[in-house]
């Protein structure tokens, strides 16, 4: 095989994996826009606050120690201990449900029935605002997450590769078990939303608010849950990039890129919102692999939008939408 | 008339106060929708609500079914005063209820639909589901067959699987019964249920709407425009007109009220 096109499986297959995580990025913003219609624009901030929750339990830090210190003149930093990535996961689950818990209460409770544009306010000043908490909370430096997936090359399909062409593949093990994780996350939502109470619920209440509330749902409880499982699935995109590149608050900048994600995929469309992750995903790595040279590269910081904005002038319903017909 | 039990003229007996209004006011900013209104349902009864558009009848039963909250007055259930309750609260005490405007999960089958009427009914939650499968499993099939039941006691059968956002308007507001029945209720609050259909509709849905309270013992509050059909079907009738309560009885008293033929006929108010 030509050494081309080998180059550029290589660079498909890791742009796939980055697609996985523009994918869950979208898949949050999905779930609460068609459970709710708020764009929340605070989902890729809700990633970056969860990262930092989870780094700050693992490593035993006080949270707002900052604040503290600067009100008793204390110097306290840590507990002194080191929390099992397993309970720290789970303890962090907890903080997003009980943060989608204020969300609701403080903020959506009293903007039931208003405009969409008004709820997208509220949502951008949700961002800031916990994006706010989260530095205060756990100060604003670069944090390194270890919640011990595999790392480095994949020797297996180095080797394989490598016999089978003569060209050994460079795949991250971390990407692989990205991947993994994140089909187990999407196959779990499903089975959720198909067989249990709650997820029958959470799909009537996406379907239509008032007939939901007769069949005896509480609209309250469901934006309430979906607030959560959309700070968790923001927790899984949150722990595989901070593994990735370590927790830092440019990770609330994905968030950008789920934008055009769900312009390919649709608002609403949960296979939208993969499939179009991994679209962008494989599409900008192979752009800037092939076109990026000609150009001078740098072509990942606007292909996403470009693509984006094709998609909009010839496909506004997006990948799997309906076609829309205008009624005069 | 109101008051203690009594038998109809089809020779039922009518069982206790199910559901009493006592004094209800709703006002919409400047628009007073209800005006001092009183008036009770009794177990068993078919009980029907009149009168011309915008007198308030849609903000009757959305009162009763936790809607819209009145300021002024008390609602009785089971002899006892109720609290400020929202519609899911409401829906738990087996209150079930259909729109005026169709409220339909369109996105989901017939049968799925349907099914959402049982959820109140569901009582394993998500982490008993998780845990003790086989409780939930058993509870799932119980479901089915109430709402296979239902299916076929609607004659809906055919449709099962279709997407309801596909289906003709009459068989869209027989789907919305079969979902309010599905709670199998106590109470059921019917808005229009026969709205914009055509005759021989109009008589299936009759014939449900008996069968319904006969078979299951359901008692059934609705609201109708067609008076040849309120005749036939309500033990007593509500009439109302711009809010007020003009009338309350049987159909034949309703039908020789003085205010209430005025009201119909259009005689001006002064
Ligand atoms: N949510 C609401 N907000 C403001 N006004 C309302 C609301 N619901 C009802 N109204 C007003 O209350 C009055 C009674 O309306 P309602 O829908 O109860 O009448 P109706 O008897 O059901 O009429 P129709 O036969 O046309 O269905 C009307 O003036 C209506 O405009
Ligand atoms: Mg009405």
């Amino acid at each position: 095989m030509p050494d081309q096109l080998l180059f550029a499986m290589e660079v498909m297959l890791n742009g796939l994996m980055a697609g996985v995580l523009y994918a869950l990025v979208a898949l949050g913003f999905v779930l609460i826009f068609k459970a709710s219609g708020i764009f929340n624009y605070a989902q890729g901030v809700m990633a970056l606050f969860s990262a930092l929750t989870l780094v700050g339990i693992m490593d035993g830090q006080i949270p707002f120690s900052h604040l503290i210190n600067a009100i008793f003149g204390t110097d306290l930093h840590h507990f002194g201990w080191h929390v099992p990535a397993v309970v720290a996961i789970f303890l962090t689950v907890i903080v997003m449900a009980v943060f989608a818990w204020l969300v609701q209460k403080f903020i959506f409770r009293h903007l039931v029935n208003q405009e969409p544009i008004l709820l997208f306010m509220a949502t951008i000043g949700l961002a800031y605002f916990l994006e706010g908490v989260g530095d205060l909370m756990w100060g604003s430096d670069i944090k390194k997450l270890d919640v011990g997936l595999p790392q480095g090359i994949n020797e297996w399909i180095d080797i394989t590769t490598f016999e089978a062409f003569g060209y050994g593949f460079f795949i991250d093990n971390l990407d692989i078990s990205a991947t993994i994780v994140a089909i187990i996350l999407v196959a779990g939502l499903i089975a959720f939303s198909q067989y249990t109470k709650q997820g029958r619920a959470l799909r009537a209440v996406a379907d239509d608010h008032q007939a939901a509330l007769s069949v005896g749902i509480s609209l309250n409880f469901i934006w309430i849950l979906v607030w959560s499982i959309a700070g968790f699935v923001a927790l899984v995109a949150g722990i595989m990039w901070g593994a990735k590149s370590g927790v830092q608050f440019s990770l609330s900048l994905i968030a950008l890129k789920a934008l055009p994600v769900l312009m390919l995929g649709g608002f609403t469309s949960i296979p939208g919102a993969i499939v179009g992750g991994l679209i962008i995903g494989v599409g900008e790595k192979l752009f800037e692999f092939l076109i990026g040279p000609m150009v001078g590269g740098a072509t990942e910081n606007w292909f996403a939008y470009v693509l984006a904005l094709l998609f909009l002038v010839f496909r506004p319903q997006g990948l799997f939408g309906e076609k829309i017909i205008e009624r005069v | 008339m109101s008051g203690g039990n009594y038998v109809t003229a089809d020779g039922r007996q009518i069982g206790n106060v199910l559901m009493e209004m006592k004094n209800i006011t709703l006002r919409f900013g400047g628009v007073v929708a209800i005006k001092d209104i009183s008036f009770d349902i009794h177990e068993g009864e078919i009980r029907a609500i009149i009168g011309p558009n915008g007198a308030g009848k849609s903000s009757m039963l959305n009162v009763i079914s936790g809607f819209y909250h009145p300021q002024e007055g008390e609602v009785w259930f089971r002899g006892s005063r109720r609290p400020v309750m929202k519609p899911y609260q409401v829906a738990e005490q087996k209150i079930a209820r259909t729109f005026q405007n169709i409220a339909l999960f369109d996105g989901m089958s017939v049968l799925d639909n349907v099914m959402t009427g049982r959820l109140t009914s569901m009582k394993a939650g998500m982490f008993a589901q998780a845990i003790w499968k086989g409780k939930a499993e058993r509870e799932e099939v119980e479901n089915r067959e109430v709402v296979e039941k239902i299916i076929d006691f609607l004659e809906i059968q055919a449709i099962r699987k279709t997407p309801v956002g596909r289906l003709p308007y009459g068989l869209k507001k027989r789907v919305e019964l079969a979902r309010a029945l599905a709670a199998e209720p106590k109470l059921l609050l019917l808005d229009e249920p026969m709205a914009g259909m055509n005759v021989e509709e109009k008589e299936d849905m009759s014939r449900f709407i008996l069968d319904v309270n006969d078979e299951f013992g359901t008692t059934i509050a609705l609201i109708e425009h067609d008076m040849g059909v309120v005749m036939d079907l309500s033990d007593r009738v509500v009439v109302m007109d711009y809010g007020r309560k003009i009338g309350d009885g049987t159909p034949d008293e309703v039908r020789n009220n003085q205010e209430v033929i005025d009201a119909y006929l259009g005689v001006s108010h002064d």
